[in-house]
């Protein structure tokens, strides 16, 4: 009986709900550690950052206005679907090198790290939130608000692990993200877009683009409509570029660079206030 | 509501100050001690400068010279860096949080019993009147330092499940139109959590600083725990680009910020900005409208609009806008502008000639582009700098007054129909430091206080502040909190 | 002075005008920071002199004693600069001891009436009340509302019994008591307001001194917006009286403050702006005296009548 031929998979782009290719129609190639072709892979442009910023800008009123609750079934409902395709993701990871036992820790760690954002979505509120006992007649509180698009730059070395661990806390926070994946390992978040898409995740929420650093962290980190930037690959060149360029709209700018991503250390609330404003809103007490 | 052609055929304005006219009720600041030349307070000291430059501090409302302050350089800073850090380390770094909240809460006690001297001296370099000065920024003052001094043991509290630990060496720099509140906003918090400070005050308000200098040093502070020092902004440069500075805290203009930001870059500095901003205030038709009037008074002629957090853009519903401008021509009308010690004075001096100039410009300019103007019919002094109340109609979003951050005392008015379009006008600016709503309904001000991007909302009510209530922009109006617990965190690394 | 009665279209009494408490109470706290001196204070003490309801609404009032107060209305102070009160305010049944004392003095007779100080009592015995005052001599009518109906809801009734003891006032100026302490907040004291105004007060009051609070600052000014707003839409101008409880100088020169920068200076007269007082016209003239000599005053140096 002839060998049945394998259906290759394309992968693209997620943006807007959509898989897309780059408006550019680059591409580059993405290869395992011994130099193997894995497959072809999107090389996102300047204009694709652009349309990205705009698509995550549309989705951002609607995702922040959701309940916390609703987003904490969302994160959980990834998690649900992600532990449905363990095998593809484990397989995916070893296509580049990792091995089997640690490729499986990864996924779980990456659902489990899933399970513990859905969790916070309705409680960093309360943690983060106050009233505050004013001296004058006047009702007072702060709580947090999310800053609105944030620009992630997905750890280069971790593609499924890191890039949950960096986006779950601001998608989480009622955020939109336009996120840069793994460059070297660029196949992970692809497929992890499929994930969100039957996932409920409205389109636009995470916007997940492939393409080289070089060409894109500027565009990322000088566009106007950009809040907020993430980036986790320690870089210190890059790091500089980024501020510099953030301060042209005042962006926050969060820098992070953890060794092992599996740690348990990383997940705390504090990566979600990273990417919230405090609003404090005073009222008069009086009839 | 009654339009303008019925309020004017009917009753017209109402006439003030006709019959009764307040005599002038000067504070007397004869108690006040100035000395003739102020030094750099650095490691407990008053340390002359090493390039023994001085530059003149001027009281605005008479033009006259109040005393020499002493311009700080490089080697002035890295001295005061380096008594910062020796602090740090050897002493302020090492007491216990209860030791430190008793040194904070000791300057608190000290500023309350010198207040009124505080006051005249806040108001003499500053040009604010002494009604502000005395009632609500020495106030203040005195408050920040009580709410963080009890923070000071507490702070395992503020950050559950981390274990705070600061930063080391602060680097403050404060703008001119709160000297003393602005101080407090900074050094209180960052000792609080155990922190040193360099700290350097605006150009054209150095004095009160070295007053609270006097202070910290009578308080038995250890030596460069505190260090002020002032100058203009390339003093400001050597502190933010100081190697041995860990942390820097700006209030000032979001042009420098922005600047601030871009330097830091590529440093492992912590920072928070607290910036510029255009702030809306939305009057809705059910609004109590006297109450909404002279919350648009305080909101833009507080301190003469030299406020951030100023409500320089009014937005009122249609069907109430004729009648909300009749009323703010007669409330302006009572608004007394001139000597910031009399303490009848509402509207004081425009803190600087430079400030002045610059705020004529935008009012020429708002002409210019077609802006209908109305000034109240005060009378103000020949000398000094001053800027009657200012009501800018028939103007829009593309109109400069309504864009920039003017800093004085002139508000820009526009109209809406519905929330939605008030929202989107109050958003539609880089900034987004504070808002206003003014509406009876409780459902409308939470939606709309929801959909508005900035940091502090205030509902019925404007230009309110406390110790506990953290205050802070969104976009471009800054990063970062000051107040509150949450002002506690930018001066703390958690792991 | 009688005006030009026009009528006006009765406003919907339903529709609440908002008020913010802590808004008007840091209103009035801001101006309380005004500063008087010297000449200013002066004028202003001798114009709230000048304003003063000099009054007496006591069980044990008795001839004598109204005509001792009279007395006192006219001639305050031994010093010819200093002025007369306004009026003299006392129950209906001593009207005509107070309009034969004070003669054409130019000091009013005020009567309160209409079943003062709770009104509980038919609206029929209410006018006749009235009536009976004004054809004793008053020359003013200190009405009270039905607190009760108001605080039911019945505003149109409210509104057309302060009508019709306007009518049976005939020449006599109606002032309104809307007794502020029994309707406690300041959007119920700006409704009465506005029924008193629209249904013909001359002027309107905040209390008839025997329920506490009486007038505040506070509510002062929640009065003070609502003349300026029904003068706005009106051109109008109706007067303004608060009584009980300002007793001292310091206190009367603040509620000029009050109306000096809610209304300007048209308001600054006796015609639109009484206190309803008794102990503080000699509080007044102590410190008339003081700002004329220098020293501080003893009350042993004041009249008490």
């Amino acid at each position: 009986m002839a060998k049945r031929l394998d259906v290759l998979k394309t992968y693209k782009m997620y943006t807007g709900g959509k898989f897309i290719r780059s408006e550019s129609g680059r591409y580059f190639v993405t290869e395992n550690k011994q130099g193997k072709e894995l497959a072809n892979v999107c090389r996102a442009s300047r204009k694709d950052v652009r349309d990205a910023v705009k698509t995550a800008r549309g989705a951002w009123g609607d995702w922040a206005a959701r309940s916390p609750f609703n987003r904490g079934q969302i994160l959980y409902r990834i998690a649900e679907v992600l532990e449905g395709r363990k095998e593809q993701f484990r397989h995916e990871l070893m296509q580049y090198g990792i091995q089997h036992k640690k490729a499986e820790t990864e996924v779980e760690a990456t659902i489990d790290r899933l399970v513990y954002y859905a969790g916070w979505s309705d409680k960093y509120g309360q943690v983060f939130s106050s009233v505050n006992p004013v001296a004058s007649s006047h009702f007072n509180f702060s709580m947090p608000e999310p800053t609105g698009v944030v620009a992630i730059v997905a750890p280069d070395d971790s593609p499924l692990l890191g890039l949950v661990s960096v986006l779950a806390p601001v998608i989480t926070g009622g955020n939109t993200a336009v996120v840069l994946s793994s460059e070297t390992y660029p196949l992970p978040a692809a497929s992890f877009a499929e994930v969100l898409h039957s996932s409920d995740v409205p389109g636009g929420v995470v916007n997940l683009l492939t393409g080289y650093r070089t060409e894109l962290l500027e565009h990322l980190s000088r566009h106007m409509d950009v809040n907020a930037m993430y980036y986790t690959d320690g870089d210190e060149d890059a790091q500089k570029m980024i501020q510099e360029h953030a301060s042209l709209n005042v962006k926050r700018v969060v820098f992070d660079h953890p060794k092992d991503w599996t740690s348990e250390n990383l997940e705390h609330p504090y990566t979600i206030l990273d990417f919230q404003e405090i609003k404090t809103t005073w009222h008069p007490v009086g009839y | 509501m009654l339009e303008e052609k019925q309020l004017e055929k009917r009753a017209g304005n109402l006439i003030f100050r006709n019959v009764w006219d307040y005599d002038p009720a000067p504070e007397k600041p004869d108690h006040v001690r100035l000395k003739e030349k102020y030094d750099l307070f650095i490691n407990g000291e008053f340390t002359p400068p090493e390039e023994g430059r001085y530059f003149e501090s001027v009281n605005p409302a008479n033009e006259q010279k109040l005393a020499e302050v002493a311009e700080a350089t490089k080697p002035d800073i890295d001295k005061a860096v380096e008594a910062a850090r020796n602090a740090y380390n050897r002493t302020w770094g090492k007491l216990s949080g209860r030791e430190r909240g008793k040194y904070i809460y000791r300057i608190a006690r000290m500023l309350q019993e010198r207040a009124r001297e505080f006051a005249i001296l806040e108001s003499m370099d500053g040009g604010k009147p002494i009604r502000e000065s005395r009632d609500a920024d020495i106030p203040l003052v005195a408050a920040y330092f009580f709410y963080y001094a009890g923070w000071a043991d507490k702070l395992q509290y503020a950050t559950p499940g981390m274990q705070p630990r600061p930063y080391g060496v602060a680097g403050q720099i404060i703008p001119w139109n709160f000297p003393m509140l602005m101080a407090a906003w900074k050094i209180a918090p960052a000792l609080a959590t155990g922190n040193t400070v360099v700290l350097k005050s605006a150009e054209t308000t150095p004095i009160t600083a070295y007053k609270l200098a006097e202070i910290i040093q009578d308080s038995g502070l250890p030596p460069g725990t505190v260090n002020i020092v002032s100058g203009a902004g390339e003093t400001g440069v050597e502190i933010v680009n100081h190697p041995d500075i860990d942390k820097v805290a700006f209030t000032g203009s979001t042009e420098v910020g922005k600047l601030i930001q871009k330097s830091l870059a590529g440093t492992r500095k912590g920072y928070t900005l607290e910036l510029g901003g255009k702030a809306a205030n939305i009057v809705f038709e059910d609004a109590a409208i006297d109450q909404a009037v002279e919350g648009i008074v305080n909101g833009i002629f507080f301190n003469q609009g030299h406020v951030c957090c100023a409500g320089s853009r009014l937005l009122v519903q249609e069907g109430v806008a004729d009648m909300v401008y009749h009323k703010l021509k007669d409330r302006i009308e009572t608004l007394v502008v001139g000597d910031p010690l009399d303490k009848n004075t509402d509207i004081g001096a425009i803190n600087s000639k430079a400030q002045l100039e610059r705020i004529n410009k935008f009012i020429e300019k708002g002409l210019e582009e077609g802006g209908e103007m109305h000034q109240s019919s005060a009378n103000v002094p020949s000398n000094g700098y001053w800027c009657k109340p200012t009501l800018f109609r028939n103007v829009s979003q593309s109109h400069s007054i309504v864009q920039s951050e003017i800093f004085g005392p002139v508000l820009a008015i526009q109209t809406f129909r519905t929330p939605k379009e008030a929202v989107e006008k109050a958003n539609n600016t880089p900034y987004g430091l504070s808002g206003g709503i003014w509406t009876d309904k409780g459902s409308k001000i939470f939606q709309v206080g929801q959909h508005i991007r900035a940091g502090v909302v205030w509902a019925n009510t404007f230009n309110k502040f406390d110790p506990t209530s953290p205050f802070g922009g969104y976009k471009e109006s800054g990063i970062g909190r000051e107040g509150g617990l949450h002002g506690l965190l930018p001066y703390l690394k958690l792991n | 002075m009688a005006e030009e009665t026009t009528l006006l279209p009765r406003p919907d009494f339903t529709r609440t005008v908002p008020i913010d408490k802590v808004g008007v109470e840091e209103r009035v706290d801001r101006l309380n920071k005004r500063s008087i001196k010297t000449e200013s204070k002066f004028w202003a003490l001798k114009l709230a002199l000048n304003m003063v309801d000099l009054t007496t609404l006591e069980g044990m009032d008795t001839p004598g004693k109204v005509r001792q107060m009279c007395y006192k209305a006219m001639h305050p102070h031994p010093d010819p600069d200093i002025p007369a009160v306004a009026a003299v305010c006392v129950y209906p049944n001593l009207v005509r001891v107070a309009r034969e004392t004070v003669g054409d003095s130019g000091v009013n007779v005020a009567s309160v009436a209409t079943g003062f100080p709770s009104g509980m009592y038919t609206l029929e015995s209410r006018l006749e009340d009235t009536r009976y005052a004004v054809e004793e001599g008053a020359d003013e009518i200190d009405m009270v509302i039905s607190r009760w109906a108001f605080l039911k809801g019945e505003y149109n009734r409210v509104f057309d019994e302060i009508a019709a003891v306007k009518e049976a006032c005939g020449e006599a100026h109606l002032k309104v008591i809307l007794e502020t302490g029994e309707l406690e907040t300041y959007e119920n004291v700006r409704k009465a307001s506005d029924i008193a105004m629209y249904a013909g007060a001359d002027f309107i009051k905040t209390s008839t001194g025997k329920v506490k609070p009486a007038a505040t600052q506070p509510v002062t000014l929640v009065m003070l917006e609502a003349i300026r707003d029904f003068y706005y839409a009106t051109g109008k101008k109706i007067g303004m009286k608060p009584a009980g409880g300002i007793r001292d100088s310091k206190t009367a020169l603040r509620y000029l403050i009050l109306v000096n920068e809610t209304l300007g200076g048209d308001w600054l007269n006796p015609h639109l702006f009484r206190f309803g007082a008794s102990s503080l016209a000699n509080d007044l003239l102590m410190q008339i005296i003081k700002q004329q000599t220098g020293n501080y005053q003893s009350a042993d140096y004041f009249t008490i009548d």
